[in-house]
């Protein structure tokens, strides 16, 4: 008998490999089917925004361009990261936002006012992301508050403490070369080239050697083939960015020359493969999908849940402490409305658009990164056609009830058709 | 004994649930527990279990007393409960469900691959072919499927009392044969096994003894060889029969 699906043993060989591909893609369809869709709507929705926008706006598809994207949706997206993790045991942070803006003048003051050097001043405005988050997490798990309305007053509160540190509304400037390069600054062309054969070796790395030890102990395994494809895939995928990137972007180069990968996306991706590391090889992130899943079945199995979820507000208000830094890098100042206006609104929209569930349960990382993605892309791409701020604030609204939309029907879907 | 309990109650509030059981429970035995709805029977496995704490008696275990003050206390004794609604996380998959919990790790890092052949290895033990693919989520599988994977999950850790709370309610014909073949199989190894159900059928079918909670009372502990099913039902509907149950002390003059 077996508990597994057959894996064939002849899977090396000409038609049975193909025969072991085809499978493979027939089982992702029906999962396709049953409403695991996964990151599929974020990358049709990044797909068909670049094809339009570069239809009707050519400059949309210039190097330039792309770099800028990076800058623009990196805060966005920094937050997004954080609030996957409390999406996923099924609570909401409202408060992400202006949590970000309160860190982000607590960096300011000590940086401009205070004169302090720099790791001390982002170090403080990640520790105040830090208590933030402890507080917010106390306040929803040990006195039972819901979080809707723990971090809806937290959102008006943090907008009055922005407005208080920055004395009234004053506008602090930074004047610190290294927080400047955060948001706007380059890495030289071969550090560029050295980072990306360095992900490529790793993410290859992993892949192989995963699928090495499963087929050692004879587990269910994809075929070798799809394993490649993948790796093959985001090799060239990351080889063309960076190729792309490390071009001349300036429109003076004999003036000032502009090349490089932005800082920022090496943040991004080490926050990236950090926090997906943490949900998804580590016992914690274990915890968290399924204090989101049915907490009660976690109490249970003996899983601190309460824990669980003021960790998963920690690690929000922490991201977005680095939201914060990012935003006031990029404007090179803070001002009452740093984290502000929309900011937190795009970010759950992000997180969401990109596969997260508000039912809890359910979120990667990945979801944040490729929801930002698509909402910097429709900000931009419609700032360029030269649409308002009120059409980009209709789109966007429309694209967050899109995905929340897809993401109640898969529900539904797992539901009907799931179970038999 | 394996487990014993003596003279335990549980209130809740004023509502006294539990008052004064004793039951002990034996390796390699099938024990059911049986009573009508609000009779107890689930507050009296929940205190086993170290969800709830109790307010009067005694549990000890090896005829030592335990103090079991939360789910992990339970099971370092060896005690292990399938919950009626199953308890298990739908956006997990079975590996993930069997050992949440209690995952294993190389470090900070999840050992997804000794978990999964030790649940493969777990599911062949108890005979389950119905599982195929065992990371699929457990949102996908039947009744009878989460029903194994719940079960699965409490003899996974070389557990010694398995308590089992309506495991056969939401099943059909065929798959209720297998569960109640699964829980003989458990007795035959070894373990002790607390089974309870409201279909005296299924209790006729499985069980050594029969326990039968009246109120929140134990009316008596029959030897199922001895017992009939209309004696059953009327110490679960009025707590006594014949000389049998509640108050049969004082009145079992009568007869």
């Amino acid at each position: 008998m077996s508990t597994q699906v057959e894996t064939r043993p002849e899977a090396g060989t000409e038609p049975g490999a193909v025969r072991a591909v085809a499978d493979h893609l027939r089982g992702y369809w029906a999962e396709v089917r049953s409403g695991e869709v996964g990151a599929l709507p974020a990358v049709a929705g990044i797909i068909a925004l670049c094809v339009f926008f570069g239809i009707s706006q050519p400059v949309f598809l210039s190097v330039g361009n792309l770099a800028n994207l990076f800058g623009q949706g990196a805060a966005v997206a920094c937050i997004a990261m954080g609030l996957v993790f409390v999406l996923v045991i099924g609570e909401i942070d409202l408060s992400a936002g202006f949590a970000s803006g309160v860190c982000a003048a607590v960096m300011a003051v000590i940086l401009t006012n205070w004169g302090m050097p720099w790791p001390l001043a982002i170090g403080a405005a990640i520790a105040t992301g830090v208590v933030i988050g402890l507080l917010l997490g106390t306040l929803v798990v040990k006195l039972g508050i819901p979080s809707f309305v723990v971090t809806l007053a937290a959102f008006l509160a943090f907008q009055g403490i922005v407005l208080m540190i920055l004395e009234e509304g004053s506008n602090i400037t930074i004047h610190n070369e290294t927080v400047k390069a955060v948001a706007g600054g380059n890495l030289e062309r071969w550090q560029g080239w050295t980072l990306l054969v360095l992900t490529i070796a790793a993410y290859a790395a992993l892949q192989l050697n995963r699928w090495r030890r499963r087929v050692a102990r004879s587990l269910v395994h994809e075929p070798l083939a799809v394993v490649a494809a993948r790796i093959l895939a985001l090799a060239a995928l990351l080889t063309a960015t960076v190729f792309l990137l490390n071009l001349e972007r300036s429109a003076n180069p004999q003036i000032i020359s502009l090349t490089g990968v932005p800082v920022v996306v090496a943040l991004l991706g080490a926050f990236f493969a950090i926090w997906t590391f943490v949900l998804h090889r580590t016992r914690f992130g274990r915890h968290l999908y399924a204090v989101g899943g049915n907490a009660e079945a976690a109490v249970r199995a003996g899983v601190n849940v309460d824990r669980v979820r003021i960790a998963a507000f920690v690690i929000c208000s922490g991201m977005a402490a680095i939201g914060g830094i990012v935003a006031a890098s990029r404007a090179a100042s803070v001002d009452p409305n740093t984290g502000g206006s929309n900011v937190l609104l795009l970010s759950v929209g992000a997180a969401v658009i990109g596969g997260a569930s508000l039912f809890g349960g359910k979120g990667t990382v990945r979801a944040a990164l490729l929801g930002g993605a698509v909402v910097a892309i429709i900000n931009n791409g419609m700032g360029l056609m030269g649409l308002s701020a009120g059409v980009r604030f209709g789109v966007t609204g429309a694209v967050l009830l899109l995905a929340a939309g897809v993401d109640a029907m898969s529900r539904g879907r797992g539901k009907l058709f799931g179970r038999h | 004994m394996l487990l014993e309990l003596n003279g335990l109650s549980k209130r809740f509030g004023p509502v006294e649930v539990l008052s004064d059981v004793d039951l002990a429970i034996d390796a390699g035995e099938v024990c059911a527990l049986v009573g009508d709805n609000g009779a107890g029977k689930s507050t009296l496995v929940k205190c086993v279990a170290g969800i709830h704490g109790i307010d009067g008696g005694a549990i000890s275990v090896d005829g030592e007393a335990r103090t079991i003050s939360g789910p992990r206390d339970a099971a370092a004794l060896g005690i292990e409960v399938v919950y009626q609604d199953l308890a298990l996380c739908d956006n997990l998959d079975v590996v993930e469900n069997l050992f949440l919990g209690r995952e294993k790790v190389h470090g900070l890092i999840l050992d997804e691959d000794s978990m999964e052949q030790l649940a493969a290895e777990t599911l062949s033990s108890l005979a389950v072919r119905t599982i195929r693919n065992l990371r699929q989520p457990v949102a996908s599988l039947s009744g009878g499927q989460r029903q194994t994977v719940a079960i699965a999950k409490a003899v996974l850790w070389n557990s010694r009392l398995v308590i089992l709370d309506e495991p056969t309610a939401a099943l059909g014909v065929a798959q209720t044969r297998q569960v109640l073949e699964l829980i003989r199989r458990l007795a035959d190894q070894g373990l002790a096994v607390l089974y309870i159900s409201h279909n005296l059928n299924d209790v006729f079918a499985v069980a050594d003894r029969i326990a039968a909670l009246y109120l929140g009372r134990m009316a008596a502990v029959l030897d199922a060889a001895d017992a009939t099913q209309s004696q059953v039902v009327e110490l679960i509907t009025s707590g006594r029969s014949g000389s049998l149950g509640l108050g049969a002390d004082t009145n079992g003059a009568r007869t």
